[in-house]
C-alpha cells in the first residue's frame, strides 16, 4: 500500500498525466485500439450499431459486491444487452478529485478491466480529467458504449408494443443494490451479507436472442427507481397496463426487513444486475427455464402480466387478494418513522 | 419474518372477510386515526374486501398531517441559520411550509439530515460542538419516549448544543375533538404502537362519554379484519366498548417506564392541529427544568400564522368530513411530486395513499 | 402512524441491543423496556424498543382466526 495521492498535474497534460495513462490505464484496459494512444480509436461495426452512454457518481465508491468501475462497466454493457446487440467496445471518461488515492484508482481500474473481459468489451478510448478538491465527490466515471445490433431483435430497438396476454419476467430478486450500499453508509449489517448484483449479464441476455429469436417484446435493465418505475414507463401511453402479482416478487428476506424497518417498498429500491423481460405467453416458460439456468437469474420468475384491466397504469394483487396502483417514485425514498 | 408472515396468510384473511360479511347487518362508520392502518388497509385492497355497509373513514393520524404549518416555518427558519444543524425524521423533509420545505432549503445550502433514531442526533451533536443542533420533535405517544430519551441523556452528557421543537401530541383529546366536532362515525380502529406505551385504559372515557366502540388493531392484514370482525361484533350487540385486538403488542395499562420518562421531560400544553384547530391539553412541550433545550425559547422565531393553500381540503378529510376525491386539487394539481396539502406529503397521509392504492 | 416492527435480539450491551428483523440487523435501545433477554422478540420504532412482544397472545390470536373456519355455521 502506498498514500501516492493524485495531482492536479495528473490533469494537466504533461509527464504526470502520461505515467498515469501508460501505468494505469493502459496496463490494465491492454488493447490494440488504446496502446495506439491516437485521438481517436478505428473500430469495424456491423450493418446497424447500437450506442449508449451513462454517467457513474456513487457514494461510497467501494461497497459490498463491487465497486464505482464494475458499475461504469456493468451498466454500460447492461444498456447495450437490453436494447438487442452484442457489446464490443467502451469509452471511459474519468474525472478524479484531487487528493485521491492512487492505489483505490488503480482497484478501480483494475474492477474495470476485469468486468470488461467478463463482458468481451475492450475499452478502447478514454480521458481524465482532475478537479481541485471539494470540486466533485471523489471520482465520478463516464462510460460510453457501442454493440453490434442483432437483427431478429430489432422489436428491442423500437418503442415496445404491449400485447394483452404478455407476460412480466424479473430476473431475480429486486433491490440487492440498493441494500449493499445502505449498508455501507449506515450502520445497517447482515447475519447473511447482502451483496450488490452489479454484474454484465451477457451470459444471462445472448442465450435467450440465440434460442428466442424475436421472442422478446421488450426489455429492459431494472436500476434507479426500481421495477415500479420501468413498469410505469413501459405502459405510461398504453391502452393495456399491467397487473403483478405480489406472492411471486421475489425479495430477499435481509432485505424485505430492511423495508420494513425503515418503510421503504423493494419495488423501488435499486438494482444493477437484474432486467425485466415481457414476452408472450406461450414462450414464458421456457424463457423462464433458460433464464433460471444462468448464475444471475437463478431467483427469476413471472410476476406478472399484461392486461385491459387498468390501462396504463400498474396494479398489484396484493398478498391477501385486495388490489392497488403501483405509481412511479415521487423523488428520493426516505426512512421513514410512520 | 417471524409476526409479520403469519398475519398475511390469504386463506385466513378470506375467512375473516367472510365472517365479517356473515354477521354485519347495520350500516357502520369506522375512523382508523393511525396512518399506518390508512396505508396498510389501502395497500392490501382490504376497503375493497369490505360488505358496502361497512363504510372506512381516515382520521388524523399522519404526524406529518396533523402538524400545524407554522412548525415547518419554524424548522425552516432554524435551517437557514449558519450555526444549526437541522437533524429531522425523513417524514419531515418535504413537507411545505409557507414558501419552502426542509428539502428546499437542504439544496439552497441549509444543513439537514435526515436520522431514523434521536440517538444519531445527539451523536451529530457531539461532533459537531461549534454548531447547535436542533431536532424538530413529531409524533404521538409511540415517538415522543424517544426524544424524551434523548433530552435526558443531553444532560447526562451534558450537551450545551442540542434543541428540541416540539410538536409532540396526544392522541386521545383529538379523538375526542373529533366527535364533538360532528364526526359521524361508529368507532374507532384504535392505534396500536400508541396504545403500547399509552395502554388501553386511554380510551376508556371516551367510549363511555360518546357510547363508541374503540379496538386498538396491529398493522398487518389479518390484524385489521379481525379488529373490523370485532367492531362489527360490538355494533351488531349494541355493546360498545374498548377492546384489544394487537394483544401482542398492547396491555391496559402500557409501558410504564416509557410514560414515566416522558413525564419527567414533558407536560401538556394546548396544541393546534391541523384540519381540527385547537385543542386543550393535546400538546407536549418541555418541562421548565428542560428549557435549556426548548428551541422555542432559545432561538427567536417569529412565523407569520397563514392560512391553508387556497381550495386545499385537508382540514375537512383529516376530521372525516370529505374524502380526498371530493378536492378539487385532488390528483390534479396536488399530487405525491407536487403536494400542495400535509395529507398528500407523507407516504401515510390519506390522500398520498388514496392516490397511490385507489383502484 | 409509527412504523414498528418485530426484532429478535441477538446482542445486548447495556442499554443498546442488536436485533435482527429477517437477517438485517439494527442498532435498538432499550431505554424504555425492562427485563430484554437475547432471543426475545421486541418491536422496535425510531431504534427503540417499545415493548417486548407477547408470543402467548401472538398465538392465541391466530389460533381464533384459524377457528373461523371449523365454526359449522359458516356454510350458511
Amino acid at each position: 500500500m502506498s498514500n501516492q495521492k493524485i495531482l492536479m498535474g495528473h490533469g494537466a497534460g504533461g509527464k504526470l498525466s502520461h505515467q498515469l495513462i501508460q501505468r494505469i490505464f493502459v496496463r490494465h484496459f491492454s488493447n490494440k485500439s488504446l496502446s495506439v494512444l491516437n485521438d481517436a480509436s478505428v473500430i469495424k461495426t456491423s450493418a446497424f450499431t447500437a450506442f449508449t452512454t451513462d454517467s457513474y457518481v456513487i457514494d461510497p465508491i467501494f461497497f459490498p459486491g463491487g465497486d464505482i468501475g464494475k458499475l461504469a462497466v456493468s451498466g454500460t454493457v447492461n444498456d447495450l444487452l437490453v436494447s438487442g446487440a452484442v457489446p464490443k467496445y467502451l469509452s471511459a471518461g474519468f474525472i478524479i478529485e484531487e487528493g485521491f488515492l492512487i492505489d483505490d484508482l488503480v482497484k478501480i481500474v483494475a474492477s474495470m478491466a476485469d468486468e470488461a473481459r467478463k463482458a468481451g468489451v475492450e475499452i478502447i478510448t478514454g480521458d481524465t480529467k482532475v478537479v481541485k478538491k471539494g470540486q466533485c465527490d471523489k471520482i465520478f466515471i463516464n462510460t460510453a458504449g457501442i454493440g453490434d445490433a442483432i437483427e431478429s431483435e430489432s422489436k428491442l430497438w423500437k418503442t415496445p408494443k404491449l400485447r394483452a396476454g404478455d407476460k412480466v419476467i424479473v430476473s431475480g430478486c429486486l433491490g440487492d443494490h440498493a441494500m449493499a450500499v445502505l449498508s455501507a453508509r449506515s450502520s445497517i449489517s447482515f447475519e447473511r451479507e447482502v451483496l450488490s448484483d452489479v454484474a454484465p449479464l451477457n451470459k444471462l441476455i445472448l442465450p435467450l436472442y440465440t434460442n428466442f429469436p424475436g421472442k422478446i417484446s421488450f426489455m429492459r435493465d431494472v436500476t434507479r427507481g426500481g421495477l415500479a418505475t420501468v413498469l410505469n414507463e413501459i405502459c405510461a401511453d398504453s391502452e393495456l397496463g399491467i397487473e403483478l402479482f405480489e406472492n411471486k416478487i421475489p425479495v430477499r428476506c435481509e432485505v424485505e426487513g430492511v423495508c420494513e424497518i425503515f418503510g421503504y417498498d423493494p419495488l423501488y429500491l435499486a438494482n444493477e444486475g437484474k432486467v425485466v423481460i415481457i414476452v408472450e405467453s406461450e414462450t414464458a416458460e421456457a424463457i423462464l427455464e433458460q433464464i433460471k439456468s444462468c448464475e444471475f437469474g437463478k431467483k427469476a420468475e413471472i410476476v406478472g402480466e399484461i392486461n385491459k384491466r387498468a390501462p396504463g397504469r400498474v396494479i398489484m394483487n396484493s398478498v391477501i387478494g385486495g388490489t392497488r396502483i403501483v405509481d412511479m417514485l415521487a423523488g428520493e425514498m426516505l426512512p421513514r418513522i410512520c | 419474518m417471524k409476526y409479520l408472515e403469519e398475519y398475511r396468510d390469504n386463506k385466513l384473511a378470506s375467512n375473516l372477510i367472510n365472517e365479517i360479511i356473515r354477521i354485519s347487518r347495520k350500516p357502520v362508520r369506522f375512523m382508523e386515526v393511525c396512518g399506518g392502518h390508512t396505508m396498510a388497509i389501502r395497500k392490501f385492497g382490504i376497503h375493497k374486501m369490505l360488505p358496502p355497509n361497512i363504510e372506512l373513514l381516515s382520521g388524523p393520524g399522519c404526524p406529518v398531517c396533523v402538524t400545524e404549518r407554522s412548525f415547518i416555518d419554524k424548522a425552516i427558519l432554524l435551517s437557514k441559520k449558519k450555526e444549526v444543524i437541522i437533524t429531522t425524521y425523513g417524514d419531515l423533509i418535504r413537507v411545505p411550509g409557507t414558501a419552502s420545505s426542509l428539502d428546499q432549503e437542504k439544496s439552497s445550502g441549509a444543513d439537514v439530515r435526515i436520522i431514523y433514531s434521536t440517538l444519531e442526533a445527539l451523536k451529530i451533536a457531539e461532533e459537531n460542538p461549534q454548531k447547535k443542533v436542533v431536532f424538530p420533535g413529531i409524533g404521538f405517544e409511540t415517538t415522543t419516549p424517544s426524544t424524551a430519551v434523548a433530552v435526558l441523556n443531553a444532560k447526562v452528557r451534558q450537551l450545551q448544543n442540542f434543541f428540541i421543537l416540539s410538536a409532540h401530541k396526544i392522541m386521545p383529546p383529538a379523538m375526542e375533538a373529533l366527535i364533538k366536532g360532528g364526526a359521524d362515525i361508529n368507532g374507532y380502529i384504535g392505534p396500536g404502537h400508541v396504545s403500547t406505551i399509552a395502554g388501553s385504559r386511554i380510551y376508556d372515557k371516551l367510549s363511555v362519554d360518546f357510547n363508541i366502540s374503540v379496538v386498538i388493531s396491529g398493522f398487518e392484514p389479518l390484524d385489521i379484519l379481525q379488529s373490523l370482525l370485532m367492531l362489527v361484533e360490538q355494533q351488531e350487540k349494541g355493546k360498545p366498548s374498548v377492546d384489544i385486538q394487537y394483544k401482542r403488542a398492547v396491555n391496559y395499562k402500557g409501558n410504564l417506564k416509557a410514560q414515566k420518562l416522558v413525564e419527567s421531560v414533558f407536560e401538556t400544553c394546548n396544541t393546534g392541529w391541523r384540519g381540527i384547530g385547537n385543542v386543550p391539553d393535546s400538546g407536549l412541550k418541555l418541562k421548565d427544568e428542560f428549557s435549556r433545550y426548548n428551541a422555542e425559547l432559545q432561538f427567536e422565531l417569529e412565523v407569520k400564522e397563514v392560512p391553508e393553500p387556497k381550495g386545499c381540503l385537508c382540514g375537512n378529510i383529516l376530521s372525516g368530513k370529505n374524502k380526498p376525491q371530493d378536492c378539487k386539487l385532488f390528483g390534479k394539481i396536488c399530487v405525491p411530486e407536487n403536494p400542495i396539502g400535509a395529507c398528500m406529503v407523507s407516504s401515510e397521509g390519506t390522500c398520498a395513499a388514496y392516490y397511490r392504492y385507489n383502484f | 402512524m409509527c412504523l414498528s416492527v418485530p426484532a429478535k435480539i441477538i446482542e445486548i450491551n447495556n442499554d443498546m441491543a442488536k436485533a435482527s428483523v429477517g437477517g438485517s440487523i439494527i442498532d435498538v435501545g432499550l431505554q424504555l423496556v425492562e427485563d430484554v433477554k437475547l432471543g426475545d422478540y421486541v418491536l422496535v420504532h425510531t431504534g427503540f424498543a417499545l415493548e417486548k412482544v407477547n408470543e402467548d397472545e401472538a398465538i392465541k390470536m391466530l389460533e381464533m382466526i384459524k377457528q373461523l373456519t371449523d365454526n359449522p355455521d359458516d356454510v350458511t
